[in-house]
């Protein structure tokens, strides 16, 4: 187990620019999740980690050792790739002791850790089976069984689980989960579906254009959101985003919005400039019981059993996304009343950086 | 129509020309030639059936015909895995995305358009003279270098030589074949503390193998029916000593120069069972070695 260390790092290929100054420290036995868009550099970030690319500019500690100059067999780490990379013409026995094998380890001693990963991931039937005779979750299993069988102190994922379908990835995701459990060993996890970060990570690194935007639990990240960019990464169906213009008002503020009229959320330390309010679906109700309310209709209605996303249609031509249980009665084209609590609202200043009142009512 | 017919009729009609060619042009004189070979004829006269007399004398009295066979053997056998390896080494050279890659492959490739041409074999024969370029060179560092196409030691390995020089077909196939293996590979290998020998031997090598395998068939037969070259250095009679009478030389010289036509046509049936029966070779033996990704278990 090895914590690890960013320290100024920098990517470019040429004068494009992929991960610009990035300060990162990852604790020994986390389980540390990128997540952001496509081009965001979160692959590539762990492609440095692995030694599989070279860093412009910086340093890379594992477990306080630099490894800027160390090739990739010597930084004691295994990755499991996107594709699985399984060497498509060996037995599954072989592919989990090829790296064995080359550090020349005795034969005994492969046999076992072969046997014992094998073991943990279920997959002792599948030992003389070659890579095209497995199905994608087992395929993944194998990928993830050479990565153990290393013993690293380091673990990486580069989007292991975007080849399955559905119902699997779910699965997976709990395997790799008790895995990590298991295991303790630190790991860093590469994805752009948030689910899969929030559900599986310690903490999560949202990156944005090469660089980070928040560092947080995914509790953190949900309800605490630093800027306009996180809020509306994590969280699905997306958060809703509502501009108004803030205005101080006696002690507090006051943000004139089309829809909801003017909403008092508390004191915002700022004034006389457009502010984002941003409310999660599920702070958003139908019926007139919140201090806020205005009427829309419902354009869409996407029901999932135990719960119904609305897609509202505002005055202001806006659509707004309302949670509302599964058994609430919704038609499309009907009017509905929104209901809106500015204590669960986000407020983000014009630079879409988050904004809270000093007396502590604005979440 | 029948539905057959009118499935198909677009097919068989841009099949049309090439079924005409075979049929006229190739399958007929197949099918004489087969005739023929258990005939004596020597075109003036009409072909008399002689039995097994022509296959009789091949392999029990005709020291040429095995002095040929040592000759084209010994050439498959130096040739054709010198020329893979070669191919192969230069197709991974031209893998590592260098610049101006396209220009390096069309200039490697030339030979191989120029190679099966007279002109080539003239300008080989020049390079290799007595005081061709190879011995000025030599001459140089104080070497008198042997006259290469007159010793009968020697004039093989410059026909080798030149069959080596006209790598371009097999390296262009395996430069495709090199392409399609995926980079995550290797760098799942580098992960694993694969050495650069382990990558070649453990990925590069048994991801090729379909392309080997192809290279391997293609280049045997076509090694097994050089002609061009062989008869223009040779002085189109096997020459020096008959170190140069290749199978197809000393079938030309069947044919053409004594019109033993009969004769000639079985050391040609002769040339397609040797050329047949390697193949089989090949194929039987790949299963053991060649790996297919998407073959059926």
């Amino acid at each position: 187990m090895a914590g690890l260390s960013l320290r100024n790092v920098k990517k470019s290929y040429g004068a494009v620019e992929v991960i610009d100054d990035l300060n990162l420290d990852i604790e020994s036995g986390e389980f540390l999740v990128l997540v952001g868009p496509s081009g965001c550099g979160k692959s590539t970030l762990l492609r440095m980690i692995a030694g599989l690319e070279e860093i412009t500019d910086g340093t890379i500690s594992i477990g306080g050792r630099v490894v800027n100059e160390l090739p990739a067999a010597r930084r004691e780490l295994s990755m499991v790739f996107q594709s699985y990379a399984l060497y498509p013409h060996m037995s599954v026995r072989k592919n989990l002791a090829f790296g064995l094998t080359n550090l020349k380890m005795p034969k005994d001693e492969i046999e076992k850790r072969v046997a014992d990963a094998a073991q943990i991931l279920q997959i002792e039937p599948l030992l003389e089976r070659r890579p095209r005779q497995l199905s994608g979750g087992q395929k993944q299993r194998v990928a993830i069984g050479r990565a153990i069988v290393r013993e690293p102190k380091l673990f990486l994922f580069d989007e292991p689980l975007s080849n399955l379908d559905a119902e699997l990835r779910v699965q997976m995701r709990v395997e790799l989960a008790s895995l990590y459990k298991r295991l303790g060993t630190t790991m860093i996890y590469v994805t752009h579906d948030q689910i899969e970060a929030m559900t599986m990570a310690t903490r999560i690194v949202v990156l944005n254009k090469g660089i980070i935007e928040q560092v947080g639990t995914p509790f953190e990240l949900y309800n605490r959101p630093r800027n306009l960019f996180v809020a509306g990464f994590i969280g699905s169906p997306k958060i809703n985003m509502l501009k108004g213009k803030a205005t101080h008002a006696g002690a507090g503020s006051e943000i004139a919005l089309d829809d909801f009229g003017t909403v008092v959320p508390g004191a915002l330390p700022t004034a006389d400039e457009t502010i984002t309010v941003c409310v999660r679906p599920e702070h958003l109700s139908f019926g007139s019981d919140g201090p806020f309310t205005a009427t829309g209709e419902i354009s869409l209605v996407e029901y999932l059993g135990s719960e119904i996303y609305a897609h509202v249609r505002m005055a202001s031509g806006q659509i707004l996304v309302v949670h509302a249980s599964g058994r609430a009665q919704l038609r499309m084209g009907e009017t509905a009343t929104v209901s809106f609590d500015p204590a669960f609202a986000h407020y983000f200043d014009a630079q879409g950086q988050r904004v809270e009142s000093g007396d502590g009512a604005v979440q | 129509m029948n539905k057959f017919i009118r499935r198909n009729l677009p097919g068989y009609t841009f099949l049309f020309p090439w079924l005409i060619g075979f049929f006229a042009l190739a399958l007929g004189p197949i099918l004489a030639s087969l005739y023929l070979s258990f005939t004596r004829y020597d075109i003036l006269t009409p072909p008399q059936w002689a039995g097994l007399e022509n296959y009789e004398y091949m392999f029990t009295w005709d020291d040429r015909f095995w002095q040929s066979m040592k000759v084209t053997f010994t050439f498959v056998f130096l040739s054709v895995p010198a020329k893979l390896i070669f191919a192969l080494g230069i197709a991974m050279a031209l893998d590592k995305g260098i610049r101006g890659i396209g220009l390096y492959r069309a200039v490697y490739y030339l030979p191989s358009i120029l190679g099966a041409s007279i002109a080539v074999a003239i300008l080989w024969r020049q390079v290799f003279e007595a005081n061709g370029v190879i011995n000025s060179i030599l001459a140089i560092f104080g070497i008198a270098g042997p006259h290469w196409m007159g010793n009968p030691d020697y004039s093989l390995y410059t026909i080798v030589t030149l069959a080596v020089w006209q790598f371009g077909a097999p390296m262009l196939i395996f430069l495709a074949g090199l392409r399609a293996i995926p980079n995550d590979l290797y760098e799942a290998a580098e992960i694993d503390a694969a050495s650069k020998t382990r990558k070649f031997f453990a990925i590069t090598l048994p991801l090729l193998g379909p392309v080997i395998f192809f290279n391997l068939v293609l280049q045997t037969i076509d090694a097994f029916k050089i002609f061009t070259n062989a008869f223009v250095i040779s002085g189109g009679n096997g020459a020096p000593a008959d170190s140069l009478l290749f199978f197809t030389i000393y079938l030309y010289e069947e044919a053409f120069k004594y019109f033993r036509m009969g004769y000639a046509s079985a050391l040609a049936w002769v040339l397609l069972i040797v050329i047949a029966l390697f193949t089989a070779i090949a194929f039987f033996s790949s299963r053991y070695w060649v790996y297919y990704e998407n073959e059926r278990d």
